[in-house]
Formats: C-alpha cells, sequence, structure tokens
C-alpha cells in the first residue's frame, strides 16, 4: 500500500532541509504560489474531504471557508501540535521525521486563507520534536521558504513556535488560544468559533498537525485522488497510533476505510503472547471501547460514529484477556479527573467522584450501590459543559460499564480482580 | 523593586521572545520556561517579578504556575524521573515500575532524595506509546523500561547519553 506522510519516516534525516529537497520537497508550496489562486486550494482540500486529524473530524476546507477575509484584521493560522491524547503519538513522527512537510502544507493553508502569520503551539514535554521543528524553521527561513516573499512570490509568513507547558486541556483549540494568550487554558464558550473570533480577537484557522501534512499531497496529486483513497466524506488516509498489548506497536498510515481488525492483526502483529483480545480503544482515550467482536468496523469517522465511538486523534489503544476492565477505567478516568480544567462542575466534580469511587472498588471497598451512582454521574459529565473533554470522559467511562458490566459487579462482590 | 530575577540579559531574551506578540502577556508561558530553565524553579520572588515584567497581577502569575505542570517553585533532582501513568504504559506494566523506582530510591512519588540526585514524578500520557512502557529522564523519552533498564539510568548518574 503507498505510503504518504510516512514514506518520509523511512527516509534517513528526512528531518533535513537538504533531505527534503531532495525529494521534491517545498515543490508543491512554490508552483502553487506562483500559479493557483488562493481560493483553488481552498476548493481542493474542501473537495479531498480531508478531516481535521487532530479529533474532530471536522470538514478541514469547510473550516477555513467560516474565516472572513475582509474584516481589516490580521487572520491567524494555529498549528495544534499539543498532541496529548492518551494512545497518540503521530504528530511526534511528524515533527521529528518530516518538519518541513508540515511547514510546506502551512505555507498552502496560510496562502490559501490569507493568513500571513502562524503560530505552531507544541506541547511542552516534547523536547526532540520541539529541537526539529526549530531547526526546520529556521532553515526554511534561510533559504526564503519562510518570511518575506516566499520563493520570490510575493507572499509572507511568519511563523513562531510556542510551547505549552503541561496541560492536556489546551489541545482542545479554545484552550489553546487562551494558553497561547498567556492565560490558563480554559476553553472558550463557543459560539463566536475562532474562525470569527480566535486569536488576540481576530479571525483563526487551528488545524492539526498531521492534518496540514496532508495539504501538500492533496495539491499536488488531486482532491479527487486523495478522497478516493478514504470511504465517503472520509478523504485519505489518517496515521494509526496503535499501542497497548499488541506485537507491533508504532505509527501505520492506512486508508480511512481500512478495519481495526486488520490495524491489529495484519499491521500490529496481533496481540502480545497470542492472547484473546478482550477490548480496543479506537480513537485516543475519550473514545468508547470496543469489545473483541465489534473490530469488523471501518476506521473512518462515520462508520465509528455509527458504531457508538468516534474516530477521535486514531489512537488505538488494545487490551488483551488477562487486562482487567476495572483496572483499565480506573486508569482512565484518573487521567481525565487529572486533566478537567476546573471550568465546569460537571466535569470538574464528576470526573473526581468517578475517580475516588473508582479508587475505592480497586482497594477492594465496593458497595454494592456504587454502579447504578456511577452511572448516574456518568449520565450529567456530558452535554453539560462548555467543552468537549467530559463528553470524550463520558463516553469512555459509559461504554466500559455498559460492555462489562459484571466484570465489575463481580469485582465488588469479591473486593479483587485476582478471586474475579 | 530592584530585580534580582531578570538579569539585564534575561530581560534582553524576554523582550526578544515578546515581540512574537502582538500582545505582551501572550510571551507569559515561554518567558516562565526562560526564567525556569535558568533557575531551575521558579521562586515567589520569581513570580513577582514576572508579574512585574507583564504589568499583571502576582495571583495571575501563581494560577499559571499552579494550573500548569511544567512549572516548578522548587528546583527538581538532577535526574528527574518522570514515569508515564496512563494506559498504554499502564496495560504494560508502569505501576510496577513506579513502584520498584519508590522502593529502590527511597521516596515517595512527587519526591526528591535528601542528596538532591532524583526525582521521581508519575505523569499523564506523554506521547510515546509505541515505546511504552516509558518515562521521561531529564530531557529524554526513554522506553520500553524495565527494572534493568532502570537500575541502569540509576546507577549511571544519568547525562543525558545513554539509550534504552
Amino acid at each position: 500500500m503507498e505510503k504518504l506522510i510516512s514514506r518520509f519516516f523511512e527516509i534517513q534525516k528526512a528531518n533535513t532541509l537538504s533531505v527534503y529537497l531532495e525529494e521534491d520537497g517545498y515543490e508543491v508550496a512554490k508552483r502553487a504560489l506562483r500559479e493557483m489562486k488562493p481560493e483553488d486550494i481552498e476548493s481542493e482540500v474542501k473537495r479531498s474531504n480531508l478531516r481535521g486529524l487532530g479529533g474532530a473530524g471536522f470538514n478541514c476546507g469547510m473550516k477555513w471557508s467560516f474565516v472572513p477575509r475582509n474584516t481589516g484584521k490580521p487572520i491567524y493560522l494555529v498549528v495544534n501540535a499539543d498532541e496529548g491524547e492518551p494512545g497518540t503519538f503521530k504528530d511526534k513522527y511528524i515533527l521529528e521525521k518530516v518538519p518541513h512537510l508540515l511547514l510546506e502544507g502551512m505555507i498552502l493553508a496560510a496562502f490559501a486563507v490569507g493568513i500571513h502569520k502562524a503560530y505552531i503551539y507544541i506541547r511542552g514535554e516534547y523536547e526532540l520534536p520541539f529541537l526539529r521543528l526549530q531547526e526546520a524553521v529556521e532553515a526554511a527561513y534561510a533559504k526564503g521558504f519562510l518570511g518575506k516573499n516566499i520563493f520570490g512570490s510575493g507572499f509572507d509568513l511568519e511563523v513562531v513556535i510556542h510551547r505549552g507547558a503541561g496541560a492536556y486541556i489546551c489541545g482542545e483549540e479554545t484552550g489553546l488560544l487562551e494558553s497561547l494568550e498567556g492565560k490558563k487554558g480554559f476553553p472558550r464558550l463557543k459560539p463566536p468559533f475562532p474562525a470569527i473570533v480566535g486569536l488576540f480577537g481576530c479571525p483563526t484557522v487551528i488545524n492539526n498537525v498531521e492534518t496540514l501534512s496532508y495539504i501538500p499531497f492533496i495539491i499536488k496529486r488531486g482532491s479527487e485522488w486523495f478522497a478516493k483513497l478514504g470511504t465517503e466524506r472520509n478523504g485519505g488516509m489518517r496515521l494509526f497510533s496503535v499501542s497497548g498489548q499488541v506485537k507491533k506497536p508504532g505509527v501505520y498510515e492506512l486508508p480511512l476505510g481500512i478495519s481495526l481488525r486488520e490495524i491489529i492483526y495484519t499491521h500490529a502483529g496481533g496481540i502480545r503472547g497470542d492472547l484473546k483480545l478482550k477490548a480496543v480503544v479506537p480513537g485516543g482515550l475519550s473514545a468508547a471501547i470496543l469489545k473483541a467482536d465489534e473490530i469488523d468496523v471501518k476506521m473512518d469517522f462515520d462508520s465509528l460514529k455509527a458504531a457508538g465511538t468516534m474516530g477521535g486523534s486514531g489512537g488505538v489503544v488494545v487490551m488483551d484477556e488477562a487486562m482487567s476492565m476495572v483496572e483499565a477505567l480506573r486508569v482512565t478516568m484518573q487521567f481525565f479527573a487529572h486533566e478537567s480544567c476546573g471550568q465546569c462542575s460537571p466535569c470538574r466534580e464528576g470526573t473526581g467522584w468517578i475517580d475516588r469511587i473508582l479508587n475505592r472498588i480497586i482497594n477492594g471497598k465496593g458497595r454494592p450501590q456504587d454502579l447504578d451512582n456511577l452511572l448516574d454521574i456518568g449520565a450529567y459529565l456530558g452535554g453539560t459543559t462548555i467543552c468537549a473533554l467530559a463528553d470524550g470522559a463520558q463516553m469512555a467511562f459509559l461504554s466500559y460499564l455498559r460492555k462489562f458490566r459484571s466484570e465489575f459487579e463481580e469485582f465488588i462482590r469479591k473486593g479483587s480482580y485476582a478471586h474475579a | 523593586m530592584n530585580p534580582m530575577i531578570f538579569t539585564p540579559e534575561l530581560k534582553k531574551r524576554a523582550d526578544q521572545i515578546s515581540a512574537n506578540y502582538p500582545v505582551q502577556r501572550a510571551a507569559a508561558l515561554p518567558v516562565m520556561r526562560l526564567i525556569q530553565e535558568t533557575y531551575g524553579a521558579i521562586s515567589g520572588e520569581a513570580e513577582l517579578e514576572i508579574a512585574e515584567y507583564f504589568q499583571i497581577p502576582p495571583a495571575d502569575v501563581r494560577e499559571l504556575m499552579t494550573f500548569y505542570t511544567l512549572f516548578y517553585s522548587k528546583p527538581k533532582g538532577k535526574c528527574h524521573i518522570q514515569v508515564c501513568r496512563t494506559l498504554s504504559c499502564n496495560l504494560l506494566g508502569a505501576q510496577k515500575l513506579i513502584k520498584y523506582l519508590e522502593e529502590k530510591l527511597k521516596i515517595k512519588v512527587g519526591e526528591t532524595t535528601s542528596d538532591g540526585q532524583f526525582s521521581l514524578d508519575q505523569v499523564e500520557c506523554l506521547g510515546a506509546c509505541e515505546i511504552a512502557p516509558m518515562a521521561q529522564v531529564n530531557k529524554d523519552y526513554l522506553g520500553p523500561l524495565t527494572k534493568e533498564k532502570l537500575d541502569q539510568i540509576l546507577s549511571l548518574n544519568y547525562a543525558g547519553k545513554i539509550q534504552v
């Protein structure tokens, strides 16, 4: 199967400008800036059915089209490199191994929307990805590929790398904007959406690293070609991060219509120790888990939604038959309790209550009424808050309780997993 | 106030960072990182000077200090081990590794050894599940970790050079 972004992962030193240029790097952007109209790039991206690959899955070209062009205010491009959805590590690969591809995608996006200033918000823990990205930005500036009069086309784009400081919520796009403005990352009420009122009160495009990195391919080979790689309304391919109890964890670039079974057994080598599969997180920790008999689902956004879960960030976490679902859920809800920003009560209190109850259960002090209490708390977690963190926490949380209820009941009755 | 934290050199670098943004406060996180990397932590005095530099209330700086996990009020040990505890690492034994490190270093998670050599923390997903179970040791991502590899890290007086 043809690889697009991940082809570069196998090329030595593809992070350097010289190797990227040997691979025809920046040729697409160069040609587009000279020969294409901005609106043609936008319509190509829209028709390609490229979806937002950070997690929301929104049509990328459509997102661009919401940005008003004539407000007299600057328009900003913000790159979301705050990769934090547990089970997801693909943006790190792009930043480390082929940062110029992201920069080329940014040039195309900026040209399409009329943007002259971009911020890349990269998670604070990423050191090597940051260094590689910084080298790439400096090299691109030195060559005249960024800054004033890019490729001699008259188009300007300034790029600033902004490092985060450790907060999952800053991956939420409006939490990210707040953080980028030097504040705590409290997500904003929407509307207005960032396309209209974003960074510093100006119209803003926010795209994920991987989403932008597909744009050079789309402009080079056409929207029709890209759309056909995927399924209806789910264009192209994506980088699946596969981890957990599989033989070959890693990043696999596959068409959106691939089945979860194929990802696990064909690409990731199957389950370690040839144990049986028990459950899979299909799209980052916020996604509802799937049981072993649900893995023939197609991994595009719409099919996963129909299956009651979500494509999310493409993070696939595989759990074998020996894993306790009580422990898996405890770890999951510990994460959400820790990362809830504290702005909305249902999320702040709800994730905390759930975390404490699950800890009590794990410590052998579960009570018969716990499960109904948990379901009750869970029912009010989603749809009641400013951002989607609580919706994700709810989706994951309820899926464990509904799909493995008997395991939780047995654990509570016996007080431990060993005897369950 | 007579600035002790913002030396002329640091002030200059902070001004350069601020120039990247149309609103000065947007430079708060990078400037706080600069201060922390220079001094190993952001002390109470530093918080006050940061507030003065940005012309914001000290409470706003304290808010950033407590909201973000990467800012510290006290310096960490020379070897700062942050073990990931989230699902993919948990599935492959992160809890056992944390327990092993607590026993070996004779400290609890969140503490620093009395000689200032080692700090141990557990953190949420670091985005490196392909090398689970993993830890960030100073600036490096290391994994998949075993007890043997942890012994190696502890005995090498870690200088950021080993490949695990």
